[in-house]
């Protein structure tokens, strides 16, 4: 299993990349006892607090201790309210988790079986209509068919909450706004992937077996169509953690995205930290499994795993 | 993966003379009008953006009611008036997503050529980079930078810059690489031609087509990837104003004003739409295999 | 008549696969210790079957890949070991000729803009282009289209043209009509020997094809699996070569009776890995005369009066 390892390997480098970046960006971009602390404190209580955070050491003892930390699951006190930011992190991850799941949920169930039926019937009026209302799908900003949802169903109509996390009726809107570019781009690559796939010999054999349509769509294309799908969803984890920010903050959906807005107003410096790595985290984990289904998927990539895939 | 992705507008239907597909030929007009936008809002903007009018605050647009024939669009919380701070808040988002662009295009195109030129450990390290650029979560990383660092533009810019530069490596290396082993290259090396000269002259030229095509890919989504952030209130900020931005401010007044949300972010969709739709037909029109 | 050619050891050798973290690269002669030379206005043969290392060899004789070993002189100058620039100039006096014309052109230049380009590269007036242009009949209108306007032997007239446009006096052409139907295959012979008489070139013919070779060599060399196992005089080599490879190549060529050709190719065979190469004598997994010492000891190339062949038993064959 020595590509698992190497797959690893790079994760792990990648991560570490990621969290030294984050410590440097965060810590050259000014003292935050400026920001936090009112302007016109004494020097010694300024002192005591540098002291407190560790800001008073050199840089780099900061950074050892910054690593040594997160090797134990520190990821420090949060300035504002002295609560552990790695225990303010993780109360929001399940409110996360809920929305960006159910995004996924709703942009394959969308996504897939139009990408199919646009496939099958191909330069009908349905794939027409399929891939239109997909180039809409992913030019819309989302927080603009975030605004459009709550101005028809909240405001007009009435029917949903424009904010909050109480019921599953809150989940709707936000979780519509997230998953529908997505869906778009799946559609698309379902679309190009099937075409892609029924045009290869075995698809014929599968025929000429005497195979009926369901059969071959269900059994022989679909798993095949599916590997540059799954590819494309793993890539595409970073950018909807991104969308995943704009999203909460428009419908105050209490995740890990508000957390960082609130945290990035008030110059939270260790939550922001612990949010980026925790989300850094989601995303290199993302690719080493979308890496090892595709490897599973399609064993061929196996063969060449010293080599970038490029 | 070859994608035979057969997008909308590449189809042989409502062609204005010419030739172009309708949808296509709005598309264009759309996005020339963003760029005359760009160039001269500060010409056509009736009122300077920021002027305030106290006594005018809050008007609706055009055809609804209590609507103002001086301010076409509206006005916001203090009356300035929405038609030109759109005008500004275009040309602020666009210059900026244009700009982002190019640092990008540029700084991709010329490591992904540096990196298929020399190969060997300086490739290994280009692409590494390309790797963990491409592993990151810029857009949050971004927004960390952009709230301790401060209301910067040059930050600003340079953030925009680096975001997406590794797809344009990645594609300029894979692109270069296949052309420098197309024979007229080494054909042309053959001829006793400085690799300069088969660069500029041959290689460049044979993979502009690819590359315009993921500019209209990157454009649009550094124009989001600006909105987003000045949505937010960390990129673009008052005074100055851009789509995002304006976007941002308007939606607190959902209730009494959509308007002010409404027409900003349909105007950024119809960028991102205009652009989405050149990039299909160009990448149909470039690449002959996708049309049959 | 002067040498205008002269290759000394020329080796070249690759890399069969990618070597992983564990797996050592396994490396091979794609061309090993050839011996050349070519006189003033002389055309030299070179044959073998695909992958034997013809085109390896065309390149190095032009510098256009790196040699591992071995020497070129042109005019009796090193050419091998010179500076960047000198390498650049060299290129007036010597120039390739490419099996896949369409490929080694330019698709977004017009034809006329690609024959001026060498003397455009090497700082000359443009004008030469034209006169090299007529001379492989490519006049007037033909010179302004794309090169995706023109049929193949055209594009051939054109990647021909840009060769001659630097006034060389060496051209190395690789296959150069192979991918040509047969009609055009003759064209552009005719006119390859119409350039040599006027212009007094020299040529390397690289050709799989012992019919095309025949017509326009003076001299024949085969190649097999990185060697040089027989060169001789065009008369005599057709009259009857030495080596058994020769003798199977030439029983090889088309005949109008198809069920003799068949039975040749049958008893050839298929040519060997190049990447693991038999030990001995190259050749004895196909050869029919094979002895025991063939198995181990590789024959020298040996000279047989103005002819020279790599085999233990060519005097009992010949
Ligand atoms: N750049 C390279 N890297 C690795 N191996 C190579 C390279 N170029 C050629 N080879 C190998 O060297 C051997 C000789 O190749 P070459 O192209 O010289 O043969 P050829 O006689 O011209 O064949 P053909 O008739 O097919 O053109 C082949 O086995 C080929 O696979
Ligand atoms: S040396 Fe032996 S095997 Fe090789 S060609 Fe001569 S007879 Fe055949
Ligand atoms: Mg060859």
């Amino acid at each position: 299993m020595r590509w698992v390892t190497i797959k690893s390997l790079r994760a792990v480098l990648t991560m570490w990349l990621v969290v030294t970046f984050v410590f440097f960006v965060l810590r050259l971009s000014g003292d935050p006892t400026d920001v936090l602390l009112p302007d016109d404190i004494d020097q010694a209580t300024r002192d005591f607090y540098r002291t407190l955070w560790g800001l008073d050491a050199p840089l780099w003892d900061q950074y050892v201790s910054y690593l040594r930390g997160l090797a134990h699951g520190d990821f420090g006190i949060s300035f504002r309210n002295n609560q552990d930011a790695f225990q303010l992190v993780r109360d929001r991850v399940p409110k996360t988790a809920l929305l960006g799941g159910t995004a996924i949920a709703i942009a394959l169930l969308l996504g897939v079986p139009l990408g199919v039926l646009a496939a099958l019937y191909r330069d009908s009026w349905l794939d027409r209509t399929v891939m239109g209302l997909a180039v809409f799908g992913f030019s819309m900003p989302n927080f603009f068919l975030g605004i459009l949802l709550i101005l028809i169903f909240s405001l007009q109509l009435r029917w949903l909450p424009s904010s909050g996390s109480g019921t599953w009726w809150h989940l709707i809107m936000p979780a519509l706004t997230l998953g529908t570019g997505f869906a778009a781009q799946i559609a698309r690559y379902t679309r190009s992937s099937m075409i892609d796939v029924l045009s290869k010999p075995y698809m014929r054999t599968a025929r000429s077996k005497g195979a009926g349509p369901a059969r071959r769509v269900g059994l022989h294309a679909l798993p095949n169509a599916s590997v540059p799908v799954v590819t494309i969803l793993g890539l595409k984890v970073g950018e909807m953690l991104g969308w995943a920010v704009v999203t909460e903050t428009v419908f105050a959906w209490p995740g890990i995205g508000r957390l960082l807005t609130n945290a990035v107003a008030t110059r939270d410096l260790a939550v922001v930290q612990c949010i980026m790595i925790v989300l850094a985290f989601t995303m290199v984990s993302a690719n080493v499994i979308v890496d090892l289904v595709y490897g599973w998927l399609d064993p061929r990539v196996r063969v060449g795993a010293g080599a970038r895939q490029r | 993966m070859s994608v035979i992705d057969r997008p909308l507008a590449a189809r042989r239907r409502w062609r204005i003379p010419g030739g172009v597909p309708l949808v296509v030929a709005l598309a264009m007009g759309f996005m020339a009008l963003m760029f005359v936008v760009m160039i001269f809002a500060q010409l056509i903007q009736p009122y300077a953006f920021e002027h305030i009018d106290l006594m005018n605050r809050m008007t609706p647009p055009l055809p609804l009611e209590g609507a103002d024939w001086r301010h076409p669009l509206g006005t916001d919380k203090l009356g300035r008036d929405l038609f030109s701070r759109l005008l500004i808040g275009a040309q602020t988002s666009m210059l900026l997503a244009l700009l982002g662009t190019c640092i990008g295009a540029v700084l991709g195109i010329a490591l992904g050529f540096f990196a298929a030129h020399r190969g060997g450990l300086l490739d290994e390290a280009i692409m590494t980079l390309v790797d963990f650029q491409a592993a990151m979560p810029w857009f949050i990383i971004a927004l960390a930078i952009l709230a301790f660092m401060g209301n910067s533009m040059l930050i600003f810019i340079l953030i925009m810059g680096l975001y997406g530069w590794e797809a344009y490596a990645r594609v300029t290396r894979g692109l270069v690489l296949g052309a420098r082993e197309q024979g007229y290259a080494l054909a042309v090396r053959g001829l006793g031609a400085k690799p300069r000269w088969i660069y500029l002259r041959h290689v460049l030229p044979n993979i502009s087509g690819p590359l315009l095509v993921q500019l209209t890919i990157n454009f649009p989504n550094t124009i989001l990837f600006e909105t987003s952030l000045s949505f937010l209130g960390l990129g673009i900020r008052p005074p100055m104003t851009s789509l995002g931005q304006m976007l941002g401010e308007g939606r607190d007044y959902l209730i009494n004003a959509w308007w002010l949300a409404v027409i900003p972010g349909a105007v950024i969709f119809f960028t991102t739409l205009s652009m989405s739709v050149l990039g299909d037909w160009l990448r149909a029109r470039l690449d002959p295999s996708l049309e049959n | 008549m002067s040498v205008i050619l002269q290759a000394r050891g020329l080796t070249k050798s690759y890399q069969s696969r990618r070597g992983g973290l564990l797996r050592r690269p396994r490396r091979f002669f794609a061309v090993e210790g050839v011996d050349l030379t070519l006189a003033q206005g002389e055309t030299l043969g070179i044959v073998g079957e695909s992958g034997c290392g013809k085109s390896t060899l065309a390149k190095l004789l032009l510098g256009l890949i790196e040699a591992d070993g071995g020497s070129v002189r042109i005019g009796g100058e090193d050419s091998l070991n010179v500076s960047d620039a000198q390498w650049r100039g060299l290129r007036r006096r010597m120039q390739m000729v490419y099996q896949d014309a369409a490929g080694a052109l330019d698709p977004r230049l017009r034809v006329r803009a690609q024959v001026e380009e060498p003397l455009r590269i090497h700082g000359l007036p443009p004008e030469a282009a034209a006169d090299a242009l007529r001379a492989v009949g490519l006049s007037g209108a033909l010179a302004g289209r794309y090169p995706h306007e023109m049929s193949g032997g055209q594009l051939q007239r054109v990647v021909i043209a840009r060769a001659l446009a630097l006034g060389p006096e060496l051209l190395v052409l690789d296959e150069p009509v192979s991918a040509l139907d047969v009609s055009i295959q003759a064209q552009i012979v005719n006119l390859l020997e119409d350039l040599q008489r006027d212009r007094g070139l020299s040529y390397v013919f690289v050709s799989h094809d012992l019919g095309v070779v025949r017509h326009i060599s003076d001299r024949i060399a085969v190649m097999y699996l990185g060697r040089i196992v027989e060169e001789a005089p065009r008369g005599t080599f057709y009259a009857g070569p030495l080596h058994p490879y020769s003798r199977a190549l030439l029983d090889a060529v088309p005949r109008p009776d198809p069920a003799r050709r068949r039975e040749t190719a049958a008893r050839i065979g298929d040519p060997p890995n190049p990447a693991s190469p038999p030990t001995g004598c190259r050749f004895h997994p196909r050869c029919p005369f094979a002895a025991d010492i063939c198995k181990t000891e590789p024959p020298a190339l040996r000279d047989f009066g103005g002819r020279r062949a790599a085999c233990h038993r060519a005097e009992e064959i010949g």
